[in-house]
């Protein structure tokens, strides 16, 4: 089974400074990880493996220092690492971002499965997975939670839904996102290490991609940021003391005094 | 301060302080309290390769280098003295047979240890034969082709959790220290059981159990090297195991001071945080010197090993010695700046405190340690 997963390098803290101009990220001086959903989607990549044989291939968008992210794949038991980079692809959004990574999966040929992570904890949009399997025109069965069969043509999943789970087969190939309850990540061996220090990571530019100058970076990108702002906390409540009967029925005066 | 590990040893502390900081010390406060084997961490540990660090590459080790070990050791016993000590015990029964086993030997017992699959345990120690290891009582007599043990063997480290035991017996009692012999006993051997689990101070993690031998017959090909070799086998795994514990120490202490400072910054009293007064300040830094001064001393001693040198005995006790000490100097004025809180379970000092005192006893007291120093000095001065 030859695999592909996707991985976003992020930083590490969930307390990022944001630009006011930009109303980008600042990444100066944190420390950058990668996405903790992509790490399962690592681990079941390399399960998946280890049960049909075959190869793993980390795909990553990102600067330069999104090496170090596509290493710790390979410490984990991936075969290769790629990275997506390109001054042309800064400040894609979702849907740029997701045009690109389809465009050099198209590049890498042929797959059995695409694997990413739910979200980035960074976005925290969940669009890019599905938005390369539909740039692919392949299935997606997003929120895995389980597989529960796989052949080399057909998955059964079982999908994460708020009120239970549902059990989804798909043919293959196919795109899966998944959540963090799929597995628990491993940690690396030290012989796993000792392969991603000299693994080779293959660089693929705009050049060597050829996508559409219109559908990639900053002016391929449809998104529009206006404002991004840390919510107000919620403030107060009101707590009613007494007896349960009194209670109701000061919570019924309550409730008709606002909608009147 | 920058010791000039090469990027294979800094792989090694990077990997072995994620799985302390990931596995081991969300783990050390229940098997503190619950005396289980952690066999979950020690899984992780194996996956990982770090048990292939004392086992050569050809048995399906990473190499037998020292100073590795020691580095992933005191990574380890920086989140929790106990589990760390079941792995550093299993490479002191392994180093017997890395080296005085012959090749089936090591064909047959090494790749299961390197891989973490099975531990090992190192069996001397008996009620009457502590420091004074010449003591021991239990005896091996050879058979045809076999050897029948008979005895008991106490205070061993992973016992009974242990598959694989390098176990030291008297062949010849009438040659004294030159009598004793070396063998390699698998648990499950008919006439090989276990007694009491110990109920420790620290180090709960770990099992410490008797070994009991009752007409326990074992081919003659598990004996290790020649018979009448047991103390020179003794002799040379303890100086390369020395190290390791000297590390062990070294990481109980570095991890008791890390947890001082973080709290040290944390408390406030009289309005301030205490790591504000010279008091504490002056207490860290004596802390922070002494465990640098003993891990300085701890990596020259496993590179001199590493690079070959012959005569470690004396560097080799005075890094056991002398890191136990911090250990246990560090550990209690680490629970000291803690202050009340410190004494109480629901804070991790104090059992780093109770972890720590062994690391001054055993593989030697430091008595012992302080014998050998001594006695090593008299020998220098006398050529």
């Amino acid at each position: 089974m030859n695999i592909i997963v996707c991985i976003k390098q992020v930083p590490e803290t969930t307390e990022v400074r944001i630009n006011p101009e930009t109303n980008t990220l600042i990444r100066e001086g944190v420390k950058s990880i990668i996405n903790p959903f992509d790490m399962y989607a690592i681990e079941e990549g390399v399960r998946l493996k280890e049960r049909f044989g075959g190869k793993i291939t980390i795909l990553t968008m990102g600067p330069p220092q999104a090496d170090s992210a596509l290493r710790e794949a390979i410490s984990m038991g991936a075969d290769e690492g790629i990275l997506v980079c390109d001054r042309a692809f800064a400040g894609s959004d979702t849907w740029a971002t997701s045009y690109t990574l389809a465009g050099a999966i198209k590049k890498i040929g042929t797959f059995d499965l695409v694997i990413c992570g739910k979200q980035a904890s960074d976005g925290d949009t969940a669009q890019v997975g599905p938005g390369i399997a539909t740039h692919l025109n392949i299935p997606q069965v997003t929120y895995v939670k389980k597989v529960e069969e796989a052949t080399d043509k057909l998955m059964r999943l079982e999908r994460m839904l708020e009120e239970g789970f549902e059990i989804i087969e798909t043919p293959l190939p196919a795109l899966l996102t998944v959540v963090k309850e799929i597995n628990e990540p491993r940690i690396p061996s030290l012989k796993g290490m000792m392969r991603a220090k000299s693994a080779k990571i293959i660089i693929w530019g705009q050049k060597d991609l050829g996508l559409d100058p219109q559908n990639i970076g900053l002016c391929g990108s449809p998104t529009q940021v206006v404002k991004i702002f840390t919510p107000a906390p919620r403030v107060g409540g009101q707590i009613l003391k007494g007896e349960a009967p009194e209670i109701a029925e000061k919570i019924v005066e309550l409730l008709r005094n606002e909608v009147n | 301060m920058d010791y000039l590990f090469t990027d294979e040893q800094k792989m090694i502390k990077e990997l072995a302080h994620k799985i302390a900081e990931e596995k081991v010390r969300p783990a050390a406060a229940k098997y503190d309290i619950s005396e289980e084997y952690p066999w979950d961490v020690l899984k992780v540990i194996g996956e990982s390769d770090l048990f292939g660090l004392f086992i050569p590459e050809e048995y399906g080790g990473m190499g037998v280098n020292i100073t590795n070990l020691c580095l992933a050791t005191e990574e380890l016993s920086r989140a929790c003295g106990g589990i760390a000590v079941c792995y550093a015990a299993s490479a002191l029964g392994t180093f017997p047979i890395v080296l005085f086993g012959n090749e089936e030997q090591k064909k047959k017992y090494l790749p299961d240890l390197a891989s973490g699959k099975k531990v090992a345990a190192f069996g001397i120690t008996e009620p009457e034969a502590g420091s004074d290891a010449s003591a021991i009582k239990t005896t091996a007599r050879k058979e045809g082709d076999h050897y029948i043990l008979n005895g008991l063997k106490h205070f061993i480290t992973n016992g009974g959790d242990a598959e694989t035991y390098s176990i030291i017996a008297m062949t010849n009692k009438d040659k004294g220290a030159r009598g004793a012999s070396a063998f390699i006993v698998e648990k499950g051997t008919p006439g090989f059981t276990f007694g009491k689990k110990e109920d420790k101070f620290g180090i709960r993690a770990s099992s410490t159990r008797e070994l009991i031998f009752t007409d326990c017959k074992i081919p003659a090909k598990n004996l290790l090297a020649k018979e009448g070799m047991g103390f020179i086998v003794t002799m040379r795994t303890f100086d390369m195991s020395r190290p390791g514990v000297a590390a062990q120490a070294l990481g109980i202490a570095q991890g008791a001071l890390e947890l001082a400072v973080k709290y040290a910054k944390q408390r406030h009293q009289f309005g301030k945080s205490i790591s504000s007064f010279q008091g504490i300040q002056w207490m860290l830094a004596d802390m922070a010197t002494e465990v640098e001064a003993a891990r300085a001393l701890v990596y020259s001693c496993a590179r001199a090993i590493d690079a070959g040198s012959r005569d470690v005995s004396k560097e080799s006790a005075m890094a056991k010695m002398y890191a136990s000490d911090v250990a246990m100097k560090v550990t209690v004025d680490a629970l000291q700046i803690f202050g009340g809180y410190g004494y109480m379970k629901d804070y991790p000092i104090e059992k780093y405190v109770r972890d720590a005192k062994i690391t001054q006893i055993y593989e030697g007291t430091n008595q012992v340690q302080r014998n050998i120093i001594g006695l090593q000095l008299i020998r220098e001065m006398a050529k």
